[in-house]
């Protein structure tokens, strides 16, 4: 469904994608890690076009991407994306913030959106919250209105930058279970994240990177499994982060 | 000997016409906020714009009116504005078009102070609001007409209403044009009595007045805002 061909992407003379390709089929979890600077979050992005690429190829359920004449907001509608830092808009009511982009851009009515947005809220588990602004909730209860407000354009597929790294600890869980929820219920998701315990849980397959590049691509089993054949690199990184 | 203040010539006449010339002053305040705004926020937007010459264009603007007096604009546009309509639309010289030239004065000078604030303003939302707008399918004057300006507007509304306080002030510049604001006429009652140093006072207390609790009230909404 998401196809990335040799892509590359280049600020100034600095290359931060270094010829990357994958292939996400549908309902498929992929976990992209990797020390940071390496290139995960700019490969995500490119996904949705939010960075532009140099070189390379990448195809979404059929769409080029990269193809001029591609209408990047239809697209960018269908696929829905969770960032660091939340990115709630904070002059808009929780409520507002579901409802904006169904109307905008799907065109829905304001009534139809509304009940959409309030059921994937409900499924966060923050629908007694529509009301208040984002600045009135905790990061782990915002950044749960930001997936709802992603799913409630309907999207094909899901890309998560990073979601629970600007959390407190206490809050990661939070987020992370819903995340596990949406991943059983068979969503397409791309997930650069650090946290190896949902990986392990839900994860299909393990990316890794390095310096721009994808430096391993193999099944979870395979990556967690303790086969003898990781690469020098991913072996330091695991190790590192897997130690405490 | 001291000068004694005679302050007879302020008769309820008098206060008539200063009232009018105070509505000038505050139309000429409003138009330029409204159009100044407006025209502004489009410059901000070119000078942030990833195309060169909206770039060059909007700063080459800003820069050129904000390095030349406002007296030398107005003074400009009233000797220019008015020739230029006449022959546009073959109005006969008979009219006046003093107030039109003040007003498209204003409201051009004021947009440059204006661009600058909006786009301190734009600057101050963080770059993730973008995409994010972006990522949800909306198209560039959706986000920034729908997230990026209302947080923009939000962040800038101290800066915004003090630029207009000190508007309102330079609007007495008009008298140039001999336009009757509220300056202008306290000027010429003061004049006709021979008692200036009188009106001028009178004037001052009232641009006093309302200038300072403006900003008192600018004051207070910032420290709302920062609680």
């Amino acid at each position: 469904m998401i196809t990335l061909d040799n892509v590359s992407k280049y600020y100034g003379d600095f290359k931060v994608v270094s010829g990357c390709s994958a292939t996400i089929s549908k309902g498929e979890v992929v976990v992209v890690c990797g020390p940071s600077g390496s290139g995960k979050s700019t490969l995500i992005k490119t996904i949705n076009a939010l960075e532009p690429i140099q070189e390379g190829r990448i195809v979404v359920d059929g769409i080029q991407v990269t193809d001029r004449s591609t209408n990047l907001p239809r697209l960018r509608s269908r696929v829905g994306m969770v960032f660091q830092h939340f990115e709630l808009f904070p002059h808009l009511s929780i409520a507002d913030n579901l409802v904006l982009a169904q109307v905008k851009v799907l065109g829905r009515s304001k009534d139809d959106a509304h009940t959409r947005g309030m059921k994937y809220l409900d499924r966060v588990g923050l629908k007694a919250h529509a009301g208040k602004f984002p600045g009135q909730l905790s990061g782990g209860q915002q950044q749960r209105v930001a997936i709802a407000r992603a799913l409630a354009m309907d999207p094909i597929c899901m890309l998560f930058d990073e979601p629970t790294s600007a959390l407190d600890p206490e809050m990661v869980n939070e987020v992370l279970d819903v995340m596990v929820e949406l991943a059983r219920e068979g969503m397409t998701m791309i997930c650069v994240t650090h946290e190896m315990g949902f990986a392990r849980k839900v994860a299909h397959r393990v990316v890794f990177m390095d310096q721009g590049s994808i430096v391993e691509d193999r099944s979870k089993e395979d990556f967690f499994g303790g086969g003898g054949n990781h690469s020098e690199r991913s072996r330091q990184f695991l190790s590192k982060i897997l130690s405490h | 000997m001291a000068y004694e203040f005679d302050f007879s010539s302020v008769t309820p006449a008098a206060i008539k016409v200063l009232g009018d010339g105070m509505l000038v002053s505050l139309k000429i305040t409003a138009v330029a906020i409204v159009f100044g705004m407006v025209w502004g926020t489009l410059l901000a937007m070119m000078r942030l714009s990833r195309q060169r010459p909206l770039r060059w264009f909007a700063a080459g603007y800003v820069n050129l009116f904000r390095s030349v007096p406002l007296v030398m604009v107005l003074l400009w546009f009233f000797l220019i504005v008015p020739q230029l309509l006449q022959k546009l639309f073959g109005l006969s010289p008979a009219n006046d078009l003093r107030m039109t030239s003040a007003l498209v004065a204003f409201a051009l000078f004021e947009a440059a102070y204006y661009a600058e604030i909006i786009r301190a303003g734009i600057n101050s939302v963080s770059r993730g609001q973008l995409a994010a707008a972006y990522a949800l399918g909306l198209n560039y004057p959706q986000a920034m007409g729908m997230i990026i300006l209302p947080q923009a507007f939000r962040n800038m509304v101290p800066l915004l209403l003090t630029q207009g306080i000190v508007l309102f002030q330079d609007t007495s510049l008009v008298y140039v044009s001999a336009l009757a604001d509220f300056f202008g006429r306290a000027y010429s009652i003061g004049e006709r009595n021979g008692r200036i140093i009188e009106l001028l006072f009178v004037a001052g207390s009232v641009y006093f007045i309302i200038c300072f609790s403006m900003s008192l009230m600018v004051k207070r909404y910032r420290k709302k805002v920062a609680t």
